[in-house]
């Protein structure tokens, strides 16, 4: 397979401050390709390096084989990019502005109808071409967006965030144009702060510290988890989790409404802390072990981090 | 209405124009719950949670807080209510003490409790060492965590949080969620909106919203069963889908 | 890159064009403000309240400030003044000038060739200054030829326009307001359409397309040239049919160096959008640094030569105190560029310099 984009040694700083920090990834030919990190993990700037906004300080970053260094009009041909706050004109209606977007990019007239009828085809936008922008909700202006950036047939696919602040059913229909575009075998790389998400990536990086942490198939990443997980099922449980937290081998505790996940060392006996748990509550506890989910790694992965940077 | 109700909405409806955002919406919530709303962009949670705090006249109905009709007690309500808007509504070039000061002035808190509530608070949301920051400069999920401890500071009854947290990592999250729950558990309501499913799990109890109208509500194991469905989030899309597809078969 | 730049000026021109109000009020305000201050002064000049200071006390004397009472134009506000006055009575508004006549003056017009005569004329507002002087001038001129005698003597007055001794009127008023408001308009509107599209997040998503930054620049700045012509020769126009004033020059030169200080004016809205983040800042920074110093030290409403030292030397980098030189010749004087050499050259020198100052913080401001 060849690589769509080859990341080695990337660093980026500004001022005192290092967005990126290190970072190696390689990211094949029609992948789907999820990353996912706190907040200031360097997502953004890796991002923009990529599609050439903003140039490397230090390393070898290749898309679709040109480095972003010097094959800047190569890899924007090459790439869509819908950034984290993506924005369209709102006094342009929705057919011009991607009459705009295709200008930009040299799509040649001829071509403009047929590609103009498929954009609207998936995101089900034809409708309402002559609605200007700004009226659009939520949901129909993240596709106009993404159609924006689609315009250009482009082989690789950025994604910042794309749906960040959108209703869950806009967000499914939207994840469902990306499986569509990567069954054609586009080159799909998002960003994302929702975990489920990222679960339907084919593979998941995950990133802090402008460092990628770890990086594979979501069922690779769930297996790294070493703790064993049980779910504590009881009405006012989540009341008491700094109890539950002061027992021996309770490495962590989260609530989930009206039940506890507790993640324990993985030489801790079931029975044992379920005796303990008991006798600290004064009541019958019943440990039901759990799988760990993908948002169970992503946590430990980043508090191992942060605990062994302090 | 029963002993411990602490919200009770009757009937509320709100039009702006012609359009209906919110349509006789009947329902009751009992002192430390958490309470979620969930609904499609435009669905009414925010014209809701407005009308709740006394920021909007509903069109028709009322709803009373603490056994206060928001219609004619608004300012009373508004002095046991906290609110934490969808956007991020302090003073960016204030520091971050000038801003919790201003707002505990605004709620006319006498100076000794003032300087309580923010000793507790910053202890509780971790906030000390930005005390002197600009708020501008602090990372989202710290700003979020501040503009809760403001929305905190006059020890409210309930506490509205629309979309708190849009766009912030699952550790900020969940860390989030751990605060909520400690308010909850010293006997506040809260009302939550959000986007994340994964959040409406850890809601006590759940109301859906579409096109301004309630169209389920109950605790999220309740609604896993009665529609048999693995997650929040299946049931939801399955609701919202119906929905939308009944209306444009009509 | 014909057809990318023609993409943006299209979409330039559709934001315009939805912006309906907007454009309207930037069409329509120049005309609006030319009419008013052309009509507002000829309202004025009814009846001009005027004291006199008669150090001479003869015949003659009186016979001259008889011929300003007479005529209906001037009312006199009597009572006993010294010139010392004049300040005072202008700002308590009783007078609007005074005239004093020397003590020789009957001496002077029966022996010498020329009699001066003062006349301090309240200019606050320039145009009713510039008013009353030329009245003042020919009640003068009328006294004088009314003289018996073989020879007629010349009177000569000795103005002194107090507050605003520059003489302008509504022509001197154009080219002035060609001036500023061809400024707005460039400097301005790049500065805020630049800062709205990096503020509203479009220009990231421009920016990874294949166009040039200075392809986005052109595009950006054709249609509100454009505009700012249609300004101009809208002001023209208006104070042509309305105040008949001329163009003696060539209106070829006028559009040509119009079309340089436009230049200089939007690469000042260019180099304040690389530094303002938001419209309301660069709206701020552009009325700040362009507008007020056009309106204040270009010699539009005070003359250049009456200003502290320190404006003066500021003045000189302010690109619109050479284009008003260069306009009101054109206009007023109908000079070409042999005369103009000078201002045009300091013209294009702050132009290259401002332009080139943007253009390399654009390209680092897109990072």
């Amino acid at each position: 397979m060849k690589s769509a984009v080859s990341i080695q040694g990337l660093a980026k700083s500004y001022g005192t401050t290092r967005a990126v920090d290190g970072l190696d990834l390689e990211i094949e030919q029609g992948e789907l390709f999820g990353i996912i990190g706190p907040d200031g993990a360097g997502k953004t700037t890796t991002m923009q390096i990529l599609v050439t906004l903003i140039p490397p300080d230090k390393g070898e970053v290749l898309v679709g084989g040109h480095d972003v260094r010097t094959g800047i009009q190569a890899i924007r041909s090459l790439v869509g990019y819908m950034p984290q706050r993506f924005s369209l004109y709102p006094d342009l209606s929705v057919e011009q502005n991607i009459d705009f977007f295709a200008e930009l990019f040299g799509v040649p007239k001829s071509e403009m109808a047929v590609r103009k009828q498929r954009l609207y085809r998936f995101s089900r936008l034809g409708p309402f071409a002559k609605r200007l922008a700004g009226k659009l909700s939520g949901g129909m202006k993240q596709k106009l967006a993404l159609s924006c950036t689609l315009v250009h047939d482009p082989e690789i696919l950025i994604l910042d965030e794309p749906t960040t602040g959108v209703d869950p059913l806009s967000r499914l229909e939207f994840w469902e144009i990306l499986h569509h575009l990567h069954r054609m075998g586009t080159t799909v790389i998002v960003t994302t702060p929702y975990i489920d998400e990222a679960l339907s990536c084919d593979r998941v990086a995950v990133m802090h510290g402008g460092q990628s942490l770890a990086c594979g198939t979501p069922d690779e990443l769930v297996s790294l988890f070493p703790h064993k997980l049980y779910a504590i099922r009881e009405p006012g449980i989540s009341l008491h989790d700094t109890l539950v937290m002061s027992i021996r081998g309770v490495l962590r505790v989260a609530a989930f409404g009206d039940s506890l996940h507790v993640a324990a060392e993985p030489d801790t006996s079931p029975s044992q802390l379920e005796t303990e748990l008991s006798a600290a509550l004064g009541r019958g506890i019943n440990l039901e072990p759990i799988s760990p989910s993908l948002e169970d790694v992503f946590i430990h992965l980043i508090h191992t981090k942060r605990n062994d940077g302090a | 209405m029963g002993p411990d109700t602490t919200v009770s909405v009757r009937g509320l409806t709100r039009d702006f124009g012609s359009f209906r955002a919110v349509d006789d919406v009947w329902f009751e919530v009992h002192t430390g719950e958490v309470f979620g709303f969930l609904g499609a962009n435009g669905a009414g949670k925010t014209t809701l949670i407005r009308m709740l705090c006394g920021l909007l006249e509903p069109t028709a109905g009322t709803a009373t807080v603490c056994g206060l009709d928001i219609r004619t007690r608004t300012r009373d309500v508004r002095r046991i209510i906290g609110y934490m808007s969808q956007k991020f509504s302090l003073y960016e070039d204030l520091p971050v003490r000038a801003n919790i000061e201003f707002f505990g002035g605004v709620y006319g808190l006498p100076r000794s409790a003032l300087k309580r509530s923010i000793a507790r608070l910053t202890a509780e949301l971790q906030l000390e060492e930005y005390a002197s920051a600009q708020t501008r400069s602090l990372p989202l999920g710290i700003k979020q965590r501040l503009a809760l401890g403001i929305a905190l500071l006059h020890n409210p009854s309930v506490l509205f949080l629309d979309e708190p947290t849009a766009g912030v990592d699952p550790i900020i999250r969940r860390n989030f969620w751990r605060i909520i729950y400690d308010i909850a558990g010293r006997g506040s309501t809260v009302f939550v909106t959000t986007h994340y499913m994964e959040e409406a799990e850890y809601c006590n109890r759940l109301l859906i919203m579409h096109q301004g109208k309630i169209i389920e509500t109950g605790s999220p194991s309740e609604l896993k069963t009665r529609h048999d469905r693995p997650t929040i989030r299946d049931v939801f899309i399955r609701l919202i889908s119906e929905r939308m597809q009944e209306e444009n078969a009509v | 890159m014909k057809r990318r730049v023609f993409a943006v000026i299209r979409k330039e021109f559709i934001h315009i064009a939805r912006d309906f109000r907007s454009l309207i009020i930037i069409l329509v305000m120049p005309v609006l403000m030319i009419a008013l201050y052309g009509y507002g002064i000829t309202l004025d000049m009814r009846c001009i309240r005027f004291a006199v200071v008669d150090l001479s006390r003869t015949p003659q004397s009186r016979a001259l400030i008889a011929s300003f009472t007479g005529n209906g134009f001037f009312r006199e506000v009597a009572g006993d003044y010294t010139p010392d006055d004049a300040p005072s009575l202008f700002r308590q508004r009783r007078i609007q000038m005074m005239l004093v006549i020397p003590r020789d003056f009957a001496a002077s017009l029966a022996t010498q060739a020329e009699t001066t005569v003062q006349v301090l004329v309240d200019a606050t507002d320039a145009n009713v200054g510039t008013y009353i002087h030329t009245y003042t001038e020919q009640v003068l001129q009328g006294y004088a030829s009314s003289l018996s005698g073989a020879v007629q003597p010349i009177l000569r007055l000795e103005p002194r326009l107090l507050y605003n001794p520059d003489r302008k009127s509504t022509h001197f008023f154009v080219p002035g307001l060609i001036a500023v408001l061809l400024m707005l308009v460039s400097a301005l509107l790049t500065s805020i359409t630049i800062t709205r599209e990096r503020e509203s997040g479009t220009m990231e998503q421009i920016l990874v397309s294949p166009i040039r930054p200075v392809e986005i620049v052109i595009g950006k700045v054709i249609p509100y040239i454009t505009i700012g012509f249609a300004d101009g020769a809208l002001i023209l126009a208006s104070a042509r049919i309305l105040f008949g004033t001329p163009v003696h020059g060539s209106l070829l030169l006028l559009a040509l160096l119009g079309t340089v200080y436009v230049f200089v004016a939007l690469s000042f809205g260019l180099l304040v959008s690389t530094v303002a983040r938001t419209q309301v800042i660069a709206m701020f920074m552009t009325v700040m640094l362009t507008i007020l110093p056009t309106f204040l030290l270009s010699g539009f409403l005070f003359p250049v030569a009456s200003m502290p030292t320190v404006l003066q030397y500021l003045s000189r980098i302010i690109p619109a105190t050479y284009f008003l030189v260069i306009i009101r010749g054109v206009m007023l004087k109908g000079v070409g560029i042999a005369e103009l050499w000078l201002p045009i050259v300091s013209l294009c020198a702050i132009g290259t310099f401002i332009l080139s100052v943007a253009v390399m913080r654009f390209r680092i401001s897109l990072e």
